[in-house]
């Protein structure tokens, strides 16, 4: 697969206007998606990181406003290729209207933000697709499943007969292993498990080049969890979408995808592979959350989470935003605010927005180790009290 | 049938007496069908449950949604009545029938809920909260009394300064402090066991350990005898000495947490191990991410559920006899028990069996 810029977000901000203060949810929010990448946005409740993905997919409604910034869109050419090379299913859908949809969509990148409504109608669902959280709530539930996936077919494939339609429907349903005599079947006639397969299959119906998913497991118990993850790695494969997959559960996205990013009130505070994050988390904040997780294996310790809450977005810290929960906090971080940068200048892909790392401010930057003894003592502190 | 015996084993293990007891409990809830000839249906939630909590010993309850494992907590907490079977508390049945005995009852036996969003009352401040069980149990006499245990209750909850928190409504503070304010209401009565019902669960991920290292340390103040509901059998090791692991209403596996993640018995509990997001291979060299599951499916329908061994459907290791019958308990030695054919048939010995009984 040819690495190439999918999506470019460049200096993102969201906020929602309340009577009682404006809610700064994205600030200055910058990332790109590469073809076929699995990118994992972690964070908190309150992180911003599902306002982010409304954002891309122009979901938000007021009180939230996109208040700056540039979504690039890079169709590319890639897609002819993907259609040669890859699947059948692909194929059979976009025939029908191929030169159709060819012709608009254009070889540029374009900036979701500019789109009129006509023109997002055209990109939602063909090229960007969202898998909701809570499957029971995004599905109707007066309508067979059947009938949902046809529905799509029908309002962005005219030119679909009713059965190519309907096979179309019965292809989606094995791709994510459901039998298809469940096409006639009503939501609340499936498990939980059935149901989020279900809504992936709805989410996959036109072959989109970018897969939204806002923590599309959490409802769901880890056996089936596990079977719904597997299922999105091998539909990557066979496929070749990218995803953005939200998640507040870390432990998770250390398996599934290929680079992280962590949020923290409204930004990025860490990018990187998920295996530099796992042996070597840079961001205090980023350790802490790593660190929340107790592990199956190795000896048991005391572990301690991070000290105190989330902030109040409406009136986040000056300076960095973790500063009053961080346990290696000094002066400047109290009044700057840092920038995310790779780290000392080396050309390295790990990003991180904390003054630590930082010659002008601090000349020894900590280690890992470091980093763990200082959340060590925090427990030893905890266990006193 | 020697399950009592069974029982016995495992109950000797410790030095102490267990202080409450679940003795094959069973419950079922009726489904009311609109047929009035039909067959009466009911689900099977809990089978044959039997479980003992020793004071300042934590176990954990582990098992996926509809395993039952909320009717248990729900039935020693007396909020169930259970449709067969006896709850011990300190050797003697305990009465759940009538308010009075059920009074004193709660006054050794407390539950805390699993969302602190809705388990506190939105128009009462946090004194209100506190001060109600202290009334209710008599434990304080007059107004400085009462402020006073009240702070005492925050300070050993963390929420510190106390005489701040006291005038707080729920909706000024956050889920970590509300979680908080309701351990404290679960300690005001004094109890001795504290049933926690995925206490953490609705947590932000980076405060959950704190909730936990909290209940870890009153465990061992004030000597508690803990029952940790939760789906996170990673949290169940981190948390618990004991864990016991639940399939569809019955129970599959027991014994010292460690032995049971590190050395899973029962192919249920493989399943879930194998299954629960695990990091520590990214240290390893090979990239592999997804393993592959030993068994599919989910939990099956517990209003007709199936005859045996409810996971026979999904194991791979299925014999005939597993749609049977339910298999005993089997001891497999350092109080670890698992119910399954593959390792014996409880009293049926098995060379897998013959460990040392301690």
């Amino acid at each position: 697969m040819v690495t190439s810029t999918l999506l470019e977000v460049k200096d993102l901000n969201v906020d929602y206007l309340a009577s009682n203060g404006t809610v700064h949810a994205v600030i200055d929010v910058s990332f790109s998606l590469q073809r076929g990448e699995i990118l994992g946005l972690a964070g908190e409740s309150g992180s911003g990181k599902s306002t982010l993905a409304y954002a891309i997919t122009r979901l938000l409604r007021p009180p939230a406003m996109i208040t700056g910034g540039e979504i690039l869109y890079n169709p590319g050419t890639s897609r002819d290729e993907k259609e040669t090379s890859n699947v059948t299913l692909t194929r059979l859908s976009k025939r029908g209207n191929q030169e159709h949809k060819k012709n608009e969509v254009e070889e540029q990148s374009m900036d979701l933000l500019q789109l009129s409504q006509a023109q997002l109608r055209d990109i939602r669902w063909d090229e960007l697709a969202i898998v909701f959280q809570s499957a029971m709530n995004a599905l109707n539930p007066v309508m067979t499943v059947g009938a949902q996936i046809m529905d799509v077919l029908r309002t962005h494939r005219p030119h679909m007969g009713p059965d190519s339609r309907k096979q179309r429907a019965i292809e989606l349903l094995q791709l994510v292993g459901i039998a298809p005599d469940r096409l006639r079947s009503y939501p609340h006639e499936l498990s939980g498990g059935m149901r989020q397969r279900a809504i992936i299959a709805i989410a996959l119906a036109l072959s989109p080049e970018i897969l939204i998913m806002d923590e599309p497991t959490t409802a769901l118990d880890v056996v089936v969890q596990r079977e719904i993850l597997t299922e999105i790695m091998r539909l990557r494969e066979k496929l070749g979408f990218s995803v953005i997959f939200i998640t507040h559960d870390l432990s998770l996205l250390l398996e599934l995808a290929d680079n992280i990013a962590i949020m923290y009130a409204g930004r990025i505070v860490e990018k990187a592979s998920r295996r530099d994050l796992y042996l070597h988390p840079y961001h205090p904040y980023s350790y802490g959350l790593l660190n929340s997780f107790p592990s199956m294996h190795g000896p048991r310790r005391k572990m301690s989470g991070i000290p105190g809450s989330p902030p109040d977005l409406r009136a986040a810290p000056p300076g960095c935003a973790f500063h009053p929960r961080c346990p290696l906090a000094f002066d400047t971080c109290r009044t700057v605010l840092p920038a995310l940068r790779s780290l000392r200048g080396e050309d390295s892909e790990q990003l991180v927005a904390c003054h630590l790392y930082d010659p002008r401010f601090n000349a020894e930057p900590p280690s890992t180790s470091d980093l763990a003894r200082k959340y060590e003592a925090l427990v030893e502190g905890s266990s006193v009290q | 049938m020697n399950k009592l015996a069974q029982l016995e084993g495992a109950n000797t293990r410790h030095d102490a007496g267990p202080i409450l007891e679940a003795v094959h409990l069973r419950k079922m809830f009726p489904v009311r069908s609109l047929n009035p000839l039909g067959t009466k249906q009911a689900v099977h939630a809990v089978e044959d449950t039997s479980l003992a909590l020793h004071p300042g010993r934590a176990t954990a309850l582990v098992g996926e949604s509809g395993s039952g494992k909320t009717t248990v907590a729900r039935l020693l907490a007396g909020l169930y009545t259970p449709t067969s079977g006896t709850i011990l508390f300190r050797g003697e049945p305990a009465k759940l029938t009538d308010g009075s005995h059920l009074h004193t009852y709660r006054r050794h036996v407390q539950l805390i809920l699993q969302d602190p969003f809705s388990s506190l009352n939105p128009v009462h401040n946090v004194h209100y909260h506190l001060a109600r069980p202290l009334h209710i149990y008599g434990h304080v006499r007059n107004k400085a009394q009462e402020t006073e245990q009240i702070l005492s209750l925050l300070n050993r909850v963390n929420l510190s300064p106390a005489e701040q928190f006291i005038q707080k409504f729920p909706h000024q503070l956050s889920g970590g402090q509300r979680q908080r304010v309701s351990i404290a209401r679960a300690l005001a009565v004094q109890p001795e066991v504290l049933l926690a019902d995925e206490p953490v669960s609705m947590l932000d991920v980076s405060i959950r350990l704190d909730i936990l290292n909290l209940l870890l340390r009153l465990k061992d103040e004030e000597h508690l005898a803990l029952l940790f509901i939760t789906h996170d059998i990673a949290s169940a090791r981190y948390f618990a000495e004991d864990t016991l692991v639940m399939y569809a209403g019955q129970m599959v596996e027991g014994g010292p947490s460690d032995e049971v993640i590190q050395r899973p018995m029962h192919p249920y509990t493989q399943l879930l191990i194998s299954a629960a997001p695990d990091p520590g291979h990214l240290s390893a060299d090979n990239n592999a991410s997804a393993t592959d599951l030993p068994a599919r499916g989910e939990i099956p329908s517990l209003i007709r559920p199936p005859s045996g061994c409810r996971f026979h459907q999904r194991c791979p290791h299925a014999m005939p006899v597993c749609s049977q019958r339910f298999p005993g308990r089997t001891e497999l030695g350092g109080g670890r028990w698992t119910n399954c054919f593959l390792y014996g048939d409880g009293g049926i010995s098995s060379n897998l069996s013959s460990g040392v009984p301690n």
